[in-house]
């Protein structure tokens, strides 16, 4: 591949200041079975290449799934004409300091490559997983599928960068859904499509896997005969589980620079902080620590580079409730002056980067789970996102779980049904009482994260303790007369 | 890197697409030749030649094009299935290349695999050829031609143009190419308070007066957005949607909404109107209509869906989505649905308030235009919540007071379709599909206006 792309970089004939080539090969497998049943198996193959160019501090790119030498000079003056028909209106002269030369590689963490099980393996194990979970007659629906992915990234530019990553995804989703009469509950392994990570098949044949897969079925079933989420204002406790999207979605994407710079506003939205609150703004209690961190093994978004040749490295963004840095990429700290850390990503070969979140953590504190479930005269303990929605500022949001529990003089007392609860951003951030230990800090990824113009899905990791909140509004589900 | 370029010429033309076509007629009667006598197979095509041109503060932020293409086999045999989904380029042999190791990897693992009782093999041999040519905008004409008008203005957005193609064969003779050359310009207006106007232009022609006219409509908005933003508490309000807001409702359905597999899976929130335990308004009616020709009526089994597919009918569920596998599963007839049982081209039937009846008959409440980032909050109830956004308006005695702060809104489509229902208005708007996760999709709903009273918000 380097002498290919080489070769094509010593030959186009454009008078560009700078460019680059952005190969990316990704091989995925996907197996999905239901009540036993197989709903799908294949594999599929992308690849393709992203060339950009840097014209009088206009950027244009062009992309082609043709790696012929013919079709990179194609694109690489598709770019160039692009760059060039924009030249009057560019938003910022952006220079080669946006694209530096880097020279590297990254390999995933990996135990038992993905060719070590065959689909008809794989499969067995899936059927067997929706068997264990239909531990009772009321379970309808039982589900069970994993997602495997093999992506390989070149990078190569004029001004000698050459990186090299390897990324090897495993990711499992399961669960089951309980009907009786119009009482229907879903219960899933920690949220729909959290279970994504980097590694291989030790991912998946975990010896807590068959307890797990029980439990599931069980809490399903359990759920159908629980009581409402009461609507109160209470404690609230959260899992893991749904810190992963509590941070994602209140945190990580109010950060991103080319949020706060306006570029989302037509898409995804904008952010309600401002250029100026980078080291000043309060955004928490004390207790709230959030590090950008690409270096954490197995986390689905740990990497080296960023797609533009930053190098990655772990930075705080928030640290003890102080807003420090934004997710910005080379080119969004060029333009807002702000600090920002290597987020500059794509999808694919097929779309340009743009500030992405990779890995975003809440760091643990140092309370024990006994500690926290002990110290709480009323509460509400839930895990486990099914619901989830927020304003284009970031701001206001209503979230919703799967499972929930009671919490009454320090002891979990019953099972709650249709959990949710709302606030805005910073009334929810500085009600952080109680952040858990290391031992309970758990991680999550999703490869669902939308955003950008042409859109975007990409793959973020998540990982947070347990926490508690004071002062909560929380509810449940059916009428929806009470406000 | 010296000297400079003369002749240049985008890949974007609908001619230029014919080696896709080529590509795909070859590998197809490839397969057919190379296929053995047990085994079937489906071929699907997904490609597109695009333009996009990202905008921000009317400026250009992003600018490019991308060529892309797949083929997906899927081989059959005794009842198992698998499939690859591989690059078309437009390369024979490339091409071909891929899809033959394709084919040699998909016959080693078929025997691995369990046995599928509801799988759907190729039946029928129609075909179809539908190529939809446009007129588009030159590809480096359309950041002055979209900036020049705007330049005044805070003008964020995208404009995507360029040729989408879909395509399906199979073992059995079928035969359908789709090809459209088309564009999008999906932008927002804001004012230096925030408060911002949506709008979307689509078509296969680019009409400069169109531009300027919706442009020109815009800033008489912006002008009544100018005004101090009312922050109103929580409540229950009168309101009237707009028809880009009842898309954005209307879109809730094809996600464990109107999918018959979702209503005999447990899954869906229209179960309850499934078995008549609730109804809606008799002034709700839904159908799909593809008699406007923007997407294939071909599904991925190559079948032919019809026109018009009554969904809802005077608030009464008369039919569901209900794709060839789910048939067989649970004995259903098929309606040609596409494999995840969404909508693709529905429309709302519009009711009997007209465009000057809406500020007074919704008198005092809220308009709103937009809605945003919709998600279920308790699907078997049919409860939604989101939230408003753009320009949203505090309306009293039937004459706009003033922008409103958005509201997060949590509410049951049984009670806004339901008996909180007044009225839809008695025209319609056509709202495009711009979303382009992988690629640009195509399609769009056709829908009014509704009042609503009652409507609950809750933050």
């Amino acid at each position: 591949m380097w002498t290919k792309l080489t070769k094509a970089i010593a030959h186009f004939q454009i008078p560009a200041d700078w460019i680059g080539i952005r190969v990316v090969k990704e091989t995925s497998a996907t197996h999905n079975v239901r009540d036993g049943l197989p709903q799908a198996n294949g594999k599929s193959l992308t690849i393709g290449a992203m060339v950009e160019v840097l014209v009088h501090g206009c950027l244009g790119y062009a992309a082609t799934n043709s790696l012929e030498l013919s079709a990179l000079q194609a694109a690489a003056e598709t770019a160039y004409q692009q760059a060039l028909a924009a030249s009057e209106w560019f938003i910022f002269p952006f220079r080669e300091s946006e694209r530096p030369k880097v020279v590297g590689e990254y390999n995933s963490p990996l135990l038992e490559p993905l060719d070590t099980l065959n689909p008809g393996e794989i499969n067995n194990l899936l059927v067997q997983i929706c068997h264990s979970l239909k531990v009772d007659p009321k379970i309808v629906q039982t589900t069970a599928s994993v997602n495997t992915s093999e992506r390989e990234n070149w990078f190569i530019s004029s001004n000698g960068s050459e990186v090299y990553q390897k990324f090897t995804f495993v990711g499992t989703n399961y669960g089951a859904i309980a009907q009786d009469g119009a009482i229907v509950q879903q219960r899933t392994n920690n949220g729909s499509h959290a279970h994504f990570y980097q590694g291989g098949w030790e991912l998946f044949k975990q010896d807590e896997l068959w307890q797990q897969v029980e439990q599931i079925g069980v809490q399903a079933v359990e759920l159908l005969t629980a009581q409402e989420c009461p609507t109160t204002r209470t404690n609230l406790i959260l899992a893991p589980d749904q810190m992963m999207l509590q941070i994602h979605e209140s945190i990580g994407h109010p950060l991103e620079i080319d949020r706060i710079l306006g570029d989302e506003r037509n898409y995804a939205g904008g952010s309600f902080v401002n250029q100026s609150d980078f080291g000043q703004l309060v955004y928490g209690s004390e207790k709230l620590n959030i590090t950008f961190d690409p270096s954490v093994p197995g986390e689905f978004a740990s990497y080296s580079f960023d797609d533009t040749g930053a190098v990655a490295t772990k930075e705080y963004l928030i640290q003890e409730g102080v807003l420090k840095r934004g997710l910005g990429s080379l080119e969004s700290q060029a333009r807002a002056g702000i600090p920002g850390v290597a987020c500059a990503r794509a999808s694919s070969w097929n779309r340009p980067a743009i500030d992405r979140m990779g890995n975003l953590n809440l760091e643990p504190g140092t309370t024990t789970f006994e500690e926290i479930i002990g110290g709480i005269e009323h509460g509400v303990y839930m895990e486990s996102n099914r619901s989830w929605s927020i304003d284009d500022r970031r701001y206001k949001f209503q979230f919703g779980c799967e499972y929930a529990k009671l919490i009454e003089e320090g002891k979990f007392t019953q099972v709650l049904r249709n959990p949710n609860y709302r606030a805005t951003t910073p009334e929810f951030w500085h009600s952080l009482i109680q952040v858990g230990d290391a031992a309970n800090w758990q991680m999550y990824g999703t490869p669902y994260c939308g955003k950008g113009e042409p859109n975007q899905a990409i793959w973020v990791g998540h990982g947070s303790p347990v926490c508690a909140f004071a002062d909560i509004e929380v509810f449940g589900g059916g009428r929806t007369e009470e406000f | 890197m010296s000297s400079p370029i003369t002749h240049y010429q985008l890949p974007m033309n609908i001619e230029e697409v014919s080696a896709l076509e080529n590509s795909f007629n070859q590998v197809t009667q490839t397969l057919i030749s190379k296929k053995r006598e047990d085994e079937q197979f489906t071929l699907r095509l997904n490609g597109e030649r695009s333009q996009f041109t990202r905008f921000n503060h009317a400026q250009v932020r992003q600018t490019g094009c991308v060529a892309d293409g797949w083929m997906q086999i899927s081989l059959m045999r005794d009842q198992q299935c698998s499939f690859r989904q591989v690059p078309l380029t437009g390369d024979w042999e490339q091409d071909w290349q891929v899809a033959f190791a394709a084919l040699e990897e998909l016959r080693d693992e078929l025997p691995l695999l369990p046995i599928d009782p509801y799988l759907i093999l190729p039946s029928g041999n129609n075909s179809s050829r539908e190529v939809n040519s446009g007129k588009l905008l030159a590809p480096a004409a359309v950041v002055p031609t979209v900036l020049e008008l705007v330049k005044e203005l805070d003008f964020t957005g995208l404009y995507a143009g360029g040729v989408v193609v879909k395509a399906y064969s199979d073992s059995c003779g079928s035969n359908h190419w789709f090809a459209t050359n088309s564009f999008t310009l999906d932008y927002s207006l804001f004012t230096t308070c925030e408060q911002a106007v949506k709008g979307i232009l689509a078509g296969s022609e680019w009409h400069e007066s169109a531009y300027r006219a919706k442009i020109n409509a815009d800033k008489k908005l912006l002008k009544l957005l100018a005004r101090p933003p009312k922050e109103l508490p929580r409540g229950q309000y009168k309101t009237y949607f707009a028809p880009d807001a009842v898309a954005s409702l209307l879109h809730m359905l094809s996600w464990g909404g109107i999918g018959e597999s979702d209503i005999q899976q447990g899954n869906s929130a229209l179960a309850l109107l499934s078995r008549q335990e609730k109804q809606l308004s008799p002034q709700f009616s839904l159908k799909e209509n593809f008699q406007q020709g923007l997407v294939p009526r071909f599904n991925e089994l190559g079948e032919m869906v019809a026109l018009d597919l009554p969904l809802i009918e005077r608030g009464m569920l008369v039919n569901t989505l209900v794709n060839s596998r789910t048939a067989k599963e649970y004995g259903k007839l098929s309606n040609g649905a596409n494999n995840t049982e969404s909508l693709q081209v529905p429309e709302v039937i519009p009711g009997k308030l007209t465009s000057e009846q809406i500020l007074p008959s919704l008198d005092t409440g809220l308009y709103v235009s937009n809605l945003h980032y919709l998600n279920w909050s308790d699907r078997p109830t049919g409860r939604i919540t989101g939230m408003t956004r753009y320009a949203c308006f505090w309306v009293e005695n039937g004459e706009i007071v003033a922008p409103i702060e958005n509201l997060r809104f949590d509410e049951s489509l049984y009670r806004f379709w339901g008996d909180n229902l007044i009225d839809f208005t008695t025209f319609q708007e056509f709202i495009p599909e711009v979303g382009t996760y992988e690629s640009r999709q195509l399609g769009g709903s056709l829908v009014p206006g509704m009042l609503v009273a009652d409507f609950t918000y809750t933050l």
